[in-house]
C-alpha cells in the first residue's frame, strides 16, 4: 500500500513506472524521510535502477533491524544518498526468521561489502553472491549473532 | 695441488648435472603483516600487505580489534543514558557522536531545541573539529618525520580540552549534550576562556603551515600519493575531507543544515589534486573556517534557555522540584523509568571532522531504544585502503593512510 504522498515524490513515481508490480510493496513518508519497501528477490535491480538513472551515487549504509518474534523476522535497511539531488532514500526488505538470505547489492556499490559483512556478523543474514562473507568484527569462531534480540547482553557465551 | 691432498676432505666424483635446477621464474611475493600495533596505524588496524619487492600487489584490512558491542549496549539503556555511548564511539570527536544522536532522538520526540543550546551546540563541536584535526595533523606529521609539528598541535589542543572541561567536567568524555539541550548551564566566564583561544588560534594554524606548508620533504612525501578517484571513493562510502580533496564540494553543514548552522557564514575548502598534499591543504583550512564559526558563535551567543521546553523529557530545576508538585512527579518519571519516545525511525546524518556520522534509530515506543545503529565515517573510509595503495610503494602507506584521518573506535564500535 503506497499512500498518495509518497507517489508524488519523484524519485517513488519513476520507480513505480520502471519496476514491475510487486516489486515496491509499500512507502511512507515520516518525519521528513522516505521509506520504501522492496520485495527481496528484487533488491539489487532496484538498487541498480536508483544508482543508474536516479543518481543515488552513495550508499551510506546497510544495516539489519530484528523484529523477534514477529515473522518475518528480519530487516535490511539501506539508505541511499544522492549529493547531486541532496536527497536520501531508504530501502527496507523483510526475510524470513529461519535462514535469513538476501542478495549482495556489492555489484552495485563496492562500499556494500564491509557493510554486509557487519549485518552477516552480527544478525546472521546471509548474503548470497558476496565476494568475501565473512564475521568482520568478531573472531571467526564466534557463535550466535549478537545482535539478535534473542541474544543475552550479559553472561557467558551461548 | 688437487683437492685430495687436504686430509679429512675426500672428493666424491659426481656425474655432472643434465639440466640446470628449475629456477621459479614467478614474481617473489612476500606477505607482510602490519599493525595490529603498529604506532603510525593509529589504533588496531590491522592491513595484510602482499608485496612484490617494495610494490603492493594487493592488500586487506582488518579490523574488528576494538568491537565492543555498543549498538547492543544502547538497547538496554534508556535513551538519557544512552548518550554516554556514543562518546566513547568516536573518542576524537565525541560532541560531535553527542550531536547526531541527540539530533536524532529529537526528531523522534518531535521538541524544539532553544537557540541558545543550538548555537552553544554548534560552537563545541565545532572546538572538537578542531580537537580532532589538531590530534590529526600531529599524528600524521609524526608518521613522516616531522616531530616538532605534534608538540605544537597538542599545546593548542590542550586549551580545547581544557575548554571541555570547563564546560562538562570531562576532558573527552563529554557527554555534554543531551536529549533536550545541554547538560549543564553553560559555566561562568566561558566567553573569556573561549576568547582567549580563538583570537590566539588563525596565529597558531599559520605556525603549523611555516612548518609544512612549503617544506620539502613534507611536499616530496605527501604530493603526488595516495590517489584515488571520486568515483571509486564515492563507490566505497569514503566521506568528509577526502571527497572534498578531490573537488566534490559536499558538505552536510551547508547541503543540509542542523542546529542552525545556516546561521553561520562559513566556507567550505575543496582542492582538485585529490593526494595527501590535498588533504592536508583542506584540514588546514577547514580549521580557519571552524575558528570563524566559533568567533561568530561567541559574538552572536543568544540569551535564554540551555534545555528546551519539554517537561516530559527534561529534568526540571530543583528549585521547581520542592514547590511544585507536577514537577516532583516529572523528576520521579524521568529518573525511574526514563521518558517514552514515540514509534518510528529516524536517521540522521551529520558532518564530523572525518566526514559523514550517521545515526539511524528505531523506537517501538518505549523508553529504550529498540535499535540503534551507527555509521561511522571510519568504517566507511577504511574500505578504500586497498583501492588507494594498491600498486604504490610500501613507503608511502604511511602517509596514505594518515591521510584518511581514521579512529578505530568510530570503525569497530
Amino acid at each position: 500500500m503506497i499512500p498518495d504522498e509518497v507517489r508524488s515524490f519523484p524519485v517513488v513515481s519513476a520507480l513505480l513506472d520502471a519496476a514491475p508490480p510487486a516489486v515496491v510493496l509499500a512507502g511512507n513518508f515520516d518525519r521528513g524521510e522516505l521509506t520504501v519497501q522492496i520485495a527481496a528477490e528484487h533488491i539489487v535491480a532496484v538498487c541498480s535502477y536508483l544508482k543508474q538513472s536516479q543518481n543515488f551515487v552513495r550508499l551510506s549504509t546497510v544495516t539489519g533491524v530484528d523484529w523477534y518474534p514477529q515473522e518475518p523476522r528480519f530487516e535490511v535497511v539501506y539508505h541511499l544518498h544522492s549529493p547531486e539531488r541532496n536527497e536520501r532514500l531508504r530501502l527496507k526488505c523483510r526475510l524470513a526468521g529461519t535462514n535469513p538470505e538476501i542478495n549482495s547489492v556489492t555489484p552495485v556499490w563496492r562500499g556494500a561489502g564491509w557493510y554486509e559483512r557487519e549485518t552477516f556478523d552480527l544478525f546472521g543474514i546471509r548474503f548470497r553472491n558476496h565476494p568475501d562473507l565473512r564475521r568482520i568484527m568478531l573472531p571467526e569462531d564466534w557463535e550466535g549473532y549478537p545482535l539478535r534480540k534473542d541474544y543475552p547482553v550479559t553472561g557467558g557465551r551461548v | 695441488m688437487g683437492a685430495g691432498d687436504i686430509p679429512g676432505v675426500t672428493i666424491v666424483e659426481t656425474e655432472p648435472a643434465e639440466q640446470a635446477p628449475e629456477v621459479d621464474a614467478r614474481p617473489r611475493r612476500m606477505t607482510l603483516n602490519m599493525g595490529p600495533q603498529h604506532p603510525s596505524t593509529h589504533g588496531v588496524l590491522r592491513l595484510l600487505l602482499e608485496l612484490d619487492g617494495e610494490t603492493i600487489v594487493a592488500s586487506q584490512p582488518d579490523i574488528g580489534y576494538l568491537h565492543t558491542g555498543i549498538e547492543k549496549e544502547f538497547e538496554v539503556k534508556n535513551y538519557q543514558q544512552a548518550v554516554t555511548l556514543t562518546d566513547r564511539i568516536d573518542y576524537l570527536a565525541p560532541l560531535s557522536n553527542n550531536l547526531c544522536y541527540c539530533l536524532a532522538v529529537e526528531k523522534l520526540l518531535g521538541i524544539e531545541i532553544p537557540p541558545m543550546a543550538q548555537w552553544t551546540r554548534v560552537m563545541l563541536t565545532e572546538l572538537t573539529r578542531l580537537n580532532s584535526h589538531l590530534v590529526w595533523l600531529g599524528t600524521h606529521a609524526i608518521d613522516i618525520g616531522a616531530m616538532s609539528v605534534f608538540l605544537y598541535c597538542f599545546r593548542e589542543r590542550e586549551d580545547i580540552l581544557r575548554i571541555f572541561e570547563m564546560y562538562s567536567g570531562q576532558r573527552m568524555m563529554t557527554s555534554y549534550f543531551r536529549i533536550g539541550g545541554l547538560a549543564l548551564e553553560p559555566p561562568r566566564g566561558w566567553q573569556k576562556r573561549v576568547k582567549t583561544f580563538i583570537d590566539v588560534f588563525p596565529s597558531r594554524v599559520d605556525e603549523y603551515e611555516e612548518l609544512l606548508t612549503n617544506n620539502r620533504i613534507w611536499i616530496g612525501r605527501t604530493q603526488g600519493v595516495g590517489r584515488i578517484s571520486l568515483e571509486d571513493m564515492l563507490d566505497l562510502g569514503v566521506t568528509g575531507p577526502m571527497l572534498r580533496a578531490a573537488g566534490l564540494k559536499w558538505d552536510m553543514r551547508k547541503s543540509q543544515p542542523y542546529s542552525s548552522y545556516e546561521k553561520f557564514d562559513f566556507e567550505v575548502p575543496t582542492r582538485t589534486e585529490n593526494d595527501v598534499y590535498a588533504r592536508y591543504l583542506v584540514r588546514i583550512e577547514e580549521m580557519r573556517q571552524s575558528a570563524r564559526i566559533v568567533k561568530q558563535a561567541l559574538e552572536g551567543m543568544p540569551e535564554g534557555r540551555w534545555t528546551a521546553d519539554a517537561p516530559h523529557v527534561v529534568l526540571p530545576e530543583r528549585e521547581k522540584m520542592k514547590t511544585q508538585m507536577e514537577a516532583l512527579i516529572y523528576h520521579f518519571k524521568i529518573v525511574t523509568e526514563g521518558f517514552r519516545v514515540p514509534a518510528g525511525e529516524v536517521y540522521q546524518t551529520i558532518e564530523s571532522p572525518r566526514g559523514e556520522v550517521g545515526y539511524y534509530v528505531v523506537s517501538d515506543g518505549t523508553a529504550k531504544p529498540y535499535r540503534v545503529h551507527v555509521r561511522g565515517p571510519s568504517f566507511g573510509n577504511l574500505q578504500a585502503i586497498p583501492c588507494m595503495i594498491q600498486g604504490t610503494l610500501i613507503a608511502d602507506v604511511i602517509a596514505s593512510i594518515g591521510s584518511m584521518d581514521f579512529v578505530l573506535g568510530d570503525a569497530d564500535r
